[in-house]
């Protein structure tokens, strides 16, 4: 090993450590805790003292994906036997399932919008800022300036025209509407961030290919794009989650066919009371994959948060 | 503007560029650019131009039918003359002021502490990291149930910690309580985001400039507030600007957590236009409230961003 006079001691890098750890295990206990209340019954869910062992069930999840009604016993006698282990679950509650929630409508919705403005964001962010670290664009600096101060406003304040243009152009309520919304709000955050992982592609890379007889456009997407497919990757996932988790427009713009999942899972209610176990049972769902996007993104996610502000 | 683009495109020998076949580079930046320029003219200029037009008028959504009328800066003038609006202010600052204060004093302490390098730092940071990357509609709604009286985990613990009764304290039912449930919710979620900027700024630091000061025998103290404190301050100052920005806009968190309640003592300004504009429907009025609003952070950021590059100067 070797020594460093700036290297703190063992027992100071132990006493750091503890600390950290102690802070994260305080900071993932309501995540925890959402997907725990996922697996409890409802009476669970409310015990008094908070329970943390549990016999888990599935029903808040059966729950969430699907509407009931209360039926009296003779109805229940007369429908026969329960089928399937999810209408069982239901039947111990005293319930028949009616048909399947919204939830699943709601969810769809958020892959689509999220996937499909992600991939228009891609497109038209990648070749814009190509152009930028490229070429001689007239007002280059003032314009990337301008797409970045477009965030400063609030959502609300921009939702108000929106609203008004899209209810002219028939867009309110629409996967297109919210595709292009959420693309528009996306193109300054990843022209900015794909500009700063272009300009990092040494410009001799492209040299050589037009030398070699290359047009501008083979030698963008031949030599340009693979050399840039981390940060292209590492953009477009933080499209995603910005599309996935946005709420503002979504509560304001989308009432039914177009709702995503953010407006709608505080809304869902049980037949007596909140229904905590459904509405965690939701969340998990929701939010485990963006967990998962954390973990990948976790070497870009600096660049990513500051707009390319810091790059590590 | 002198990229090493420009140089290599005006260095090409004239033999070199007669072979490049094809569009012209000028055509081709065109066509990479204008999509995206549309677009954000069509969503994000054309809107802006639209609220200022609007802010002059007396323009209601719900009545379309209605002559709209231009009353010139009567909106501004009511919105600012408007004592409902200063208490919205408050809120705001409140919350504005109180997470960043936490957040920076946490945020700092913790990247402080990750710098030292212990083992298994980086799979902890990233655990610390997951609240900020969530929904924060999904993950307030969740909070409210953390927040309950009695039955909640927040209330159980802070119970277990003080022996106070559980069900003697409600977060966000309670006038005293509220504006600080927002804080506590707003700060577990977004430490990380102010943690893993300062992390950035003292990783910036070389370990020589600690050597030295190593060898001028100065205290780990000294060295903490004439080394590492002013290095890192440009990015701290950074992580305030963004969190600045993104707290003044807050809207999602707290509209799922108390609503704006109880009363209007969490009413911040994204929500009070919020139900101006869409619940009161008084389109030409809050459209002069956006554009206060927008002048605001623009001013504020700016001075601020002059602050930022004096320090990083220095």
């Amino acid at each position: 090993m070797s020594f460093s006079v700036t290297e703190p001691s063992r027992g100071t890098k132990w006493f750091a450590g503890l600390l950290v750890v102690g802070y994260a295990i305080i900071t993932l206990i309501p995540l925890l805790w959402i997907v725990a209340t996922g697996f409890k019954s409802p009476t669970d869910s409310i015990a008094y003292p908070p329970i943390v062992v549990f016999e888990p069930t599935l029903e808040g999840y059966v729950n969430l994906f699907t509407d009931r009604t209360r039926a009296t016993p003779e109805m229940l006698e007369a429908a026969g036997p329960p089928t399937t282990w999810y209408e069982e679950i239901t039947r111990n509650r005293g319930t028949v399932i009616s048909g399947p929630s919204r939830y699943g409508e709601r969810f769809l919705n958020s892959v689509i919008i999220g996937f499909g403005s992600t991939a228009l964001t891609m497109i038209l962010g990648t070749a814009a800022a190509y152009a930028f670290s490229r070429f001689r664009v007239p007002l280059k600096d003032d314009l990337l300036f301008f797409i970045l101060s477009t965030r400063m406003m609030p959502p609300i304040a921009v939702a108000i025209p929106i609203f008004l243009m899209f209810r002219n152009l028939g867009l309110n309520d629409t996967h297109l509407g919210m595709i292009l919304l959420y693309t528009a709000v996306n193109l300054s955050l990843s022209v900015w961030l794909l500009k700063g992982f272009i300009d990092e592609i040494p410009i001799e890379y492209e040299e050589a290919a037009l030398i070699d007889g290359y047009t501008r456009f083979q030698a963008f997407y031949k030599v340009v794009l693979p050399q840039a497919a981390t940060g292209i990757a590492s953009t477009a996932i933080f499209c995603l989650i910005f599309a996935w988790n946005e709420y503002a427009f979504a509560v304001l713009l989308t009432s039914g066919t177009a709702q995503t999942a953010p407006p709608f899972i505080p809304t869902i209610i049980g037949t007596s009371g909140k229904d905590w176990p459904a509405v965690a049972a939701g969340a998990t769902i929701f939010l485990v994959p963006v967990m998962v996007f954390t973990v990948l993104l976790r070497k870009h996610l600096l660049r990513g948060i500051t707009f390319g502000a810091v790059r590590k | 503007m002198d990229s090493p683009i420009d140089r290599a495109a005006i260095k090409t020998p004239d033999g070199i560029a007669r072979r490049i076949r094809g569009l012209s580079d000028r055509t081709i930046a065109w066509i990479f650019v204008a999509p995206t320029i549309f677009l954000l003219l069509a969503v994000n200029i054309f809107p802006l131009i639209w609220t200022i037009r609007l802010s002059f008028t007396d323009f209601r959504v719900n009545r379309p039918n209605n002559a709209i009328e231009w009353v010139g800066l009567r909106n501004y003038e009511r919105i600012l003359t408007d004592p409902d609006i200063w208490a919205t202010m408050q809120a705001t600052a409140h919350f504005l002021i109180w997470t960043l204060v936490l957040q920076v004093l946490i945020g700092f302490t913790l990247a402080f502490l990750i710098n030292m390098k212990f083992k298994g730092n980086d799979l902890w940071t990233t655990i610390i990291v997951f609240p900020m990357m969530l929904s924060p509609a999904v993950v307030g709604n969740f909070w409210t149930f953390l927040y309950q009286p009695q039955i909640g985990l927040f209330n159980y613990a802070v119970a277990f910690v003080t022996g106070a009764d559980p069900a003697s304290f409600s977060m966000i039912g309670d006038v005293n309580l509220a504006p600080w449930a927002i804080v506590i919710a707003d700060t577990w979620m977004w430490t990380p985001f102010v943690m893993l900027i300062c992390l950035a700024g003292l990783r910036s630091i070389p370990d020589s400039i600690y050597e030295a000061a190593e060898c001028d025998r100065a205290s780990k103290w000294r060295q903490f507030w004439t080394i590492t404190l002013p290095l890192a301050l440009p990015f701290l100052m950074l992580a305030v600007l963004f969190r600045g920005i993104e707290n003044f806009k807050m809207f999602d968190l707290v509209v799922q957590l108390t609503g704006g309640g109880p009363g209007n003592t969490t009413t911040l300004t994204s929500i009070d236009l919020k139900r101006e504009a869409f619940e009161k429907w008084r389109t030409g009025y809050s459209s002069a409230y956006a554009v206060i609003l927008f002048v605001t952070v623009f001013g504020l950021a700016s001075i601020y961003v002059k602050a930022l590059n004096k320090v990083k100067e220095r």
